[in-house]
């Protein structure tokens, strides 16, 4: 039976489905140089379907809708308005990629991901999970490889295809083992069954091992973390800027809703590993961020540190944990986008993709240097922007499980964090342009930036300072899990 | 609920600072005007919140205002000053308003005084630092209190690395953040557990901290977190043996943010300390105090004894804060009535003295470009006001009866003599150094034959610099006079913390 219930349940899907076709249909009828208009559609939608979705979509208590295939609650309803506001600044962001931007396609396969991703967020089943997780990378598989004329993005996304299939085969076979050892695939049913205690812990560490084998690469943390730099570095800039964010975002939905629902049985194992990954992911991504020289992947190592940061809330596995995950990731994704929005707007003018080409940077566009400085401040965890309240609700997470060491080796990491973000800050404003007067080199904004990079700011901002609704939002999602 | 005095105060810096940054660059006076009335603004209300303390004889924490924030986790924006902390919101005002004044700038090439380079920019992050100030002050609630602090941090890397001296301001602009972000983040993990223990005892999630000084911690517990607490803190204050960011960074920093750094940002650390560390772990503090005591201790003397052999003015300003801010540390670790209202005033009086200290050795830098002692003479004939106002600040240095020093000191030394009557002895040695120091100072720097290499190049300071100098001098002479227009203030904040510390 067809529901209103159903039916809001999916209806960011069907908006988004409905906005792939129309642009499919209309595309073909715009002359070429007006094909970047896909963009303001895309945008636009977007920004409309979060807004119906809010109107229309709002879950109430949590139900299993489509036959227990998707569970209908704060959690993903909260993650997709996530996914789709990354979305609609990813669109604009693409306008005026050269190439990329000038092609229908690309919008196209933007929002098949998206599609996939908002399924991750809700998926309550193995099937309809390992089927979301295919629908949201295969897009990206392409769209990292999208610019045929450039080696590097070709490498990236044949590197990206490869290892990622790879890694969902190995958590297709964690799945199938854990199908065969509980003989369902409804993650409720899953832990009723885990919680009965029939298997042994031996066991239960390989399926574990296998499925966080799987979700690592999506996280992109350390040690399944070879494939991001390189492809970030190659793939088109709005795309690393999707790839850092919605789409980690997406594997983090999954790692909440997997381990929190289907596994709590088995929490003392999965807690100690992930606080081990998370220790290491963080380290290493921080080191590895300190001797990079092109921008791109000093942010790439930087989004892989900062997957460690929000894995501390996973580890304390508690309601505090999740709400402070979903807390840390509405920062992340906002602030990450704006990096990597300035990024692609500087190389859009300058070709340039060097931290030490940043110089002068704040007397060529004062507007761009203020967004670089909202941007890196905020990875670095200073107020008032979002990714200071965000860290200290990982961290008092974090405490109150217990876990204090691994607060301990958060802390020493974001001063590392600190001091690379400060020194790309550092060629912002203080350096200048070797024998050049700025004034005669300004680095322009475009309006489809302008509005990004604005409307972006403004969310770092207010995630950073007025956090109670977007924590209570976290928060309601984070209830439905215990 | 009465006029929302304080979060106008705290939040009027942030509104200036975003209607800077939208004004157009090139409209420098504009944009030192809306910085003037600001400041102009703020120190107002900050001078009328006072009084009203002052004369309304008022106790404990007043003009409290709260605001739910995050009700889910306990956080809320809740504002109150008690005697402790109304001087300092008003020393911020006034550091803020003359720090301003002496940056106004003078687009005449001659002279180089003040901020030429993208002022709105500078005023901008300026107010932000001010802003932050502010919040911590005010604050009375944990979270927010770690909000404004961290504020308070990023812009000094900023201000510091752009328009500081260029031989060294990288250098120092990356230490004294990486310092002071290390020392923040310590004590949060510190504030954390506090908040966390404070659950388990009495089930109440809340960063208020007037609620948790009766959270029950237990003696261990106190033991275990004062010293990462306190010398978090303590690190912004130029604790030794983590003083070494701060002289560093006085030397790089353009000369407002060498007065707000020394006059109002190391009060934030010692403040902090006092009101996290000391107020809210009394047991930790009576544990430690030995420790406490004798760190300061050692930052008094040595602090002194390094400023006596520094050439640069800057350096030897930025040592004597070291000794200074040492003997704040040193009234507050004694945990008796003297040494905390003469640690209260000490903030406040070394305040006003270093920030008028810096806004002259700029002054002289802007126009000898050079701020090593050997190299210069002869000052006090072509800049007698500045002169004044440098004497003047030195008498408090030394701890001078009739200047605000004095009246800050004596009960420190009282303080701890009552405590432990050597470690008295030995830190007032650092009294006959600092003497020994300043007067050699003014007499070679003021007062020796001038250099032929400048003959001629020095004129005098400008109007705005006057009304600076004027303003700071003013202030120490009233409070030497008349200290009842501040000690029996910080009193009422003393029997507070004694209170808490069990009315030892």
């Amino acid at each position: 039976m067809f529901t209103s219930q159903i039916f809001a349940s999916i209806l960011p899907e069907i908006l988004i489905l409905v906005l792939g076709v129309l642009i499919l249909i209309v595309e073909p009828f715009w002359k070429e140089d007006q094909r970047r208009n896909a963009g303001w559609l895309t945008a636009g939608g977007l920004f409309a379907a979060i807004i119906i979705s809010l109107l229309f979509g709002q879950p109430g208590e949590p139900v299993s809708v489509l036959g227990g295939m998707i569970r209908f609650d704060w959690l993903g309803f909260f993650f997709k308005i996530l996914f789709m506001f990354a979305g609609a600044a990813t669109a604009l962001l693409l306008m005026d990629h050269e190439t990329a931007g000038q092609r229908g396609e690309a919008y196209v396969l933007l929002l098949a991901s998206l599609l996939g991703m908002n399924l991750m967020a809700v998926s309550s089943d193995l099937i309809m999970l390992y089927l979301a997780i295919e629908t949201a990378s295969i897009p990206l598989y392409i769209l990292a490889g999208f610019l045929l004329a450039d080696d590097r993005s070709t490498e990236a996304g044949f590197k990206y295809l490869l290892f990622g299939t790879l890694a969902s085969t190995i958590m297709l076979y964690g799945f199938s083992l854990l199908f065969g050892f509980t003989g369902t695939t409804d993650l409720q049913k899953i832990a009723e069954v885990l919680t009965a205690g029939t298997i042994s812990p031996l066991l239960a560490f390989g399926v574990l091992a296998l499925i966080i084998v799987g979700l690592g690469f999506k996280l992109a943390i350390v040690p399944f973390h070879f494939w991001a730099p390189d492809v970030y570095q190659g793939s088109p800039t709005p795309v690393a800027g999707f790839l850092s964010t919605a789409s980690k975002a997406a594997g983090f939905a999954v790692v909440v809703r997997f381990f929190f629902v289907a596994l709590p049985a088995f929490a003392p194992s999965w807690t100690l590993i992930f606080a081990a990954l998370a220790a290491i992911t963080m380290t290493v991504g921080n080191l590895l961020a300190l001797t990079q020289t092109n921008i791109k992947r000093l942010l790439a190592y930087s989004s892989i540190a900062h997957a460690g940061y929000a894995l501390i809330g996973v580890v304390a596995f508690s309601q505090l944990g999740a709400a402070s995950v979903v807390f840390y990731l509405a920062a992340y994704i906002a602030t990450n986008l704006l990096a990597f929005g300035a990024v692609m707007a500087f190389s859009r003018v300058t070709g340039l993709e060097d931290v030490t080409d940043y110089a002068g940077l704040s007397r060529r566009n004062p507007l761009m240097g203020l967004m670089m400085l909202a941007a890196f401040l905020s990875l670095a965890g200073m107020p008032p922007f979002g990714g200071f309240v965000a860290k200290v609700f990982v961290f008092a997470a974090g405490v109150q499980a217990n876990y204090t060491w691994l607060v301990v080796v958060g802390i020493i990491n974001s001063i590392i964090g600190v001091y690379y973000y400060l020194n790309v800050l550092k060629y912002v404003y203080l350096y200048r342009m070797e024998g050049e007067n700025e004034e005669q080199h300004p680095v322009p904004l475009t309006r489809p930036y302008t509005i990004a990079l604005v409307v972006l700011a403004i969310g770092v901002i207010l995630v950073g300072t007025v956090f109670a609704p977007w924590f209570s939002w976290s928060d309601a999602a984070a209830l439905n899990l215990f | 609920m009465n006029f929302p005095i304080l979060s106008i105060i705290t939040f009027l810096p942030f509104v200036a600072a975003v209607i800077m940054l939208v004004m157009p660059a090139n409209r420098k006076t504009e944009v030192r005007g809306v910085a003037l009335a600001t400041a102009a603004i703020d120190l107002l209300l900050a001078g009328w919140m006072y009084a009203q303390y002052l004369l309304g004889d008022l106790t404990g924490y007043q003009f409290i205002e709260t605001y739910n924030w995050l009700p889910a986790l306990g956080i809320t924006l809740k504002f109150g000053v008690d005697g402790m902390s109304a001087p300092l919101v008003l020393l911020t005002g006034i550091v803020m308003f003359t720090g301003v004044l002496i940056s106004w700038g003078d687009d005449d090439k001659h002279v180089m005084s003040g901020i030429q380079d993208r002022p709105r920019e500078f005023f901008a992050f300026l107010f932000l630092l001010a802003g932050g100030v502010f919040g911590v002050f005010v604050s009375l609630d944990l979270f927010m209190l770690f909000f404004f602090y961290e504020i308070a941090v990023f812009p000094m890397y900023l201000l510091i690395a752009i328009w500081g001296w260029v031989k060294t301001r990288e250098y120092a602009a990356m230490k004294l953040t990486l310092y002071l972000f290390i020392g923040s983040v310590v004590a949060l993990v510190g504030a954390l557990a506090m908040y966390w223990t404070q659950y388990q005892n009495t089930g109440v999630l809340s960063f208020d901290m007037i609620q948790m000084e009766s959270a029950g911690f237990s003696a261990a517990f106190q033991y275990a977190w004062f010293l990462p607490v306190f010398f978090g803190f303590a690190v912004l204050g130029g604790i030794w043996p983590f003083h070494n960011w701060s002289p560093d960074g006085h030397v790089a920093a353009p000369t407002a943010v060498s007065m707000f750094h020394a006059g109002v940002l190391m009060k934030l650390g010692a403040f902090a300390a006092l009101r996290v560390g000391v107020m809210l772990l009394p047991e930790g503090a009576k544990q430690w105090s030995w420790l406490v005591m004798s760190f300061a201790g050692v930052a008094v003397v040595y602090g002194a004894y390094i400023a006596f052999v520094q050439t640069d003015m800057k350096y030897m300003i930025g040592f004597s804060s070291v000794s200074h801010m040492g003997l704040v540390v040193l009234g507050v670790s004694t945990l008796n009535h003297n040494g905390l209202v003469g640690a209260g005033v000490q903030m406040f009086s070394h305040g006003i003295m270093t920030a008028l200290f810096f806004a002259i050795t700029g002054m002289i830098y802007d126009r000898a470009h050079t701020r090593m002692i050997p190299e210069l003479g002869g000052i006090a004939k072509v800049m007698p006001f500045a002169t004044i106002g440098f004497i003047i600040g030195g008498l408090v240095s030394m701890g001078m009866p009739g200047f605000s020093g004095f009246i800050a000191e004596f009960p420190i030394f009282m303080g701890v003599w009552e405590e432990q009557w050597l470690l008295a002895v030995v830190a007032s040695i650092s009294i006959i150094i600092t003497a020994a120091y300043i007067m050699i100072n003014i007499r070679k720097v003021f007062f020796s034959p001038m250099p032929e290499k400048l003959e001629g190049h020095i004129g005098d300071v400008t109007v705005l610099d006057k009304v600076a100098i004027a303003t700071l001098s003013f202030l120490m002479i009233v409070i030497g006079v008349f200290p009842a227009v501040m000690v029996p203030m910080v009193e009422k904040g003393v029997e507070n913390i004694l209170r808490l510390l069990g009315g030892s």
